[in-house]
């Protein structure tokens, strides 16, 4: 009986494919009905094992210090797998137990607070999706060479949705004091990594957050509390935090002086650079990909803003010259990545292909020159510039050089 | 009557909007602090008790800085530069080291407690973190060899750059 029923099936197949006239690789195959079962049902589950997208890791002596890249270009919609959120860290992950970890909150504060994770998930808590990106991303696009594709590129960039308390929730049960206007903000990895954050913003929109994408925040991300500050740059949205140190001034760490300040032409560097600008990249097609031949091609990509919404997104295939709306994905949150999508007839010739993202503050994503401009080339942070891909005539995608 | 209880509703909503909600977690005791609390601010608030000069950090550095970052604090691949980079700034290869970039000596205090050295994080005393900061700032020129850094005189060291910060002009700037 079964043996029958699968001789039916694959006759139907072959005529199938026979009436259809499809292409000689086209005819469906048909895969061995299974006599035996799969696998169970398992407590937690794993990608197939023909999948095996990666984050890429730069070689490098100090892997504890060190980032890992996000494979934008091998992703869909707008959430990053936990998995493949990209990494930066500066001494390593530590290995915390949240039944042992506190979060202390004193200075210019009435009440200074001891609390533990168990006490954080019972306040009031809110979800929210939000893209975090070093503002180290992009920083290859300084030189005139670039990066040859979007993960080196742009992948030190993701976005998940985010779960924990707001914090101007937990300032609000220790009482700030008129003379607040920073705090310290301080992981519990070994080197202490901390920045201070303004409290204009900390009783904005910012979250002490415990989960990501649903599940606990990963070792790698923050466990088991992260701090989110919606929009600004990725280091400081503080990980594995422990402490709020609230003061008058701010605290001039390392990681606000000597790093993640922007040296600008006239030797001057700015400080306290907090927000990403609009920013957007076409993922597929990009660098050291290769399309079919010339017909349909779907071109795809994403864009944030850490000022808010996405307002448009326009996309050029003529380098620039001419330029068109891109659709874009709904619903499309606020400081978090958007999906945009932009029908494409590949005619065969070669051709330079680029985005441009607008926000709701009517800020325009600017082009590499423009941003040169600006700022010199020795900023090394915050480059938001646009991002041209060239296509040839075979289809292969590579990035252009300024 | 009713008024007089409104009143005390009225009252009783201006307390606790002062009070906390929620109250969870506990008060913070000044032994929980003063047990995680190492801030420093620019002004020297923070500073812990003791001292030390380049003389005395000297070993210190050769057997626990030198590794990364150099002899004379030039840098190598594992840890950035520390000196040099005087009036590199406004080249097309700027240098940021302690004495061309960092604006305040405290700083430097504060990241060697916590990060240093970098395969044992927070393992220095801080009379140790006070002679290794003595030994950067003397390899800058910054002080003298016998200058002795403690909590007072820490934050008067002038910072070459330490007026080369800007606040951020954007978005009206790109």
């Amino acid at each position: 009986m079964r043996k029958d029923r699968r001789k039916f099936l694959g006759a139907a197949a072959l005529g199938g494919a026979l009436a259809g006239c499809a292409s000689k690789e086209g005819a469906v195959e048909v895969t061995e009905e299974p006599s035996l079962l799969g696998k169970p049902v398992g407590a937690y589950g794993e990608r197939s094992p023909f999948e095996n997208v990666k984050r890429h890791l730069n070689d490098t002596k100090t892997p504890q210090a060190a980032s890992s890249r996000t494979p934008l270009h091998q992703l869909h919609g707008i959430i990053t797998p936990s998995a493949l959120h990209f990494e930066r860290h500066h001494s390593g992950v530590p290995h915390l137990d949240p039944a042992q970890h506190r979060l202390l909150i004193h200075g210019l504060v009435e009440r200074p607070l001891v609390l533990t994770v168990a006490e954080l998930k019972r306040l009031p808590s809110v979800s929210r999706v939000h893209f975090v990106e070093c503002s180290g991303n992009t920083g290859s696009e300084w030189s005139p060479k670039g990066a040859p594709d979007v993960q080196r590129g742009f992948g030190l960039a993701s976005c998940s949705e985010w779960t924990g308390v707001p914090l101007s929730l937990l300032l609000a049960e220790a009482g700030l004091k008129k003379e607040a206007k920073w705090m310290l903000a301080e992981g519990a990895d070994p080197c202490k990594m901390s920045r201070s954050v303004p409290v204009e913003k900390a009783m904005n929109d910012a979250m002490i957050a415990y989960a990501q994408n649903g599940e606990a925040i990963r070792p790698e991300q923050g466990y088991p509390l992260r701090l989110i500050l919606p929009g600004w740059e990725g280091n400081i949205n503080v990980k594995w935090l422990r402490r709020l140190h609230v003061a008058d001034e701010p605290f001039y760490t390392k990681d606000e002086t000597s790093k993640y300040t922007e040296l600008q032409s006239d030797g001057k560097a700015r400080i306290f650079t907090f927000e990403m600008d609009a920013k957007s990249v076409i993922t597929s097609p990009s660098g050291e990909q290769k399309i079919g031949g010339p017909g349909f091609h779907e071109i795809s990509g994403l864009a944030w803003s850490g000022r808010g919404r996405i307002e448009k997104v326009e996309v050029s295939i003529d380098g620039g010259k001419t330029w068109k709306p891109a659709q874009l994905q709904e619903p499309r949150y606020s400081k978090a990545f958007t999906r945009f999508r932009f029908p494409w007839e590949f005619t065969g010739v070669e051709t330079i292909i680029v985005s441009r993202a607008v926000d709701e503050t009517g800020y325009v994503q600017p082009s590499r020159q423009e941003l040169i401009a600006a700022r010199g080339t020795n900023s090394q942070y915050h480059n938001n510039a646009t991002k041209p891909w060239r296509v040839a005539a075979d289809g292969s995608v590579t990035n252009v050089e300024a | 009557m009713w008024r007089r209880s409104a009143l005390a509703v009225l009252y009783a909503g201006v307390a606790l909007a002062a009070e906390p909600k929620y109250k969870l977690g506990r008060a913070a005791t000044a032994e929980d602090i003063a047990a995680v609390d190492i801030s420093v601010l620019a002004d020297g608030r923070g500073l812990p008790a003791g001292s030390g000069t380049a003389a005395q950090g000297k070993d210190l550095y050769f057997r626990r800085c030198s590794k990364c970052h150099g002899a004379e604090g030039q840098g190598r691949e594992e840890g950035g530069p520390l000196v040099g980079g005087k009036g590199t700034l406004t080249t097309a290869k700027p240098l940021k080291t302690v004495g061309s970039f960092w604006p305040q000596a405290t700083t430097l205090f504060d990241y060697i407690r916590r990060a240093m050295p970098f395969d044992r994080p927070g393992t220095f005393s801080n009379e140790q973190v006070y002679q290794a900061t003595a030994q950067v700032l003397f390899l800058n020129g910054l002080i003298g060899e016998n200058d002795v850094m403690d909590a007072k005189t820490l934050p008067k060291v002038a910072m070459p750059n330490r007026d080369g910060f800007v606040k951020d002009p954007r978005p009206k700037v790109k």
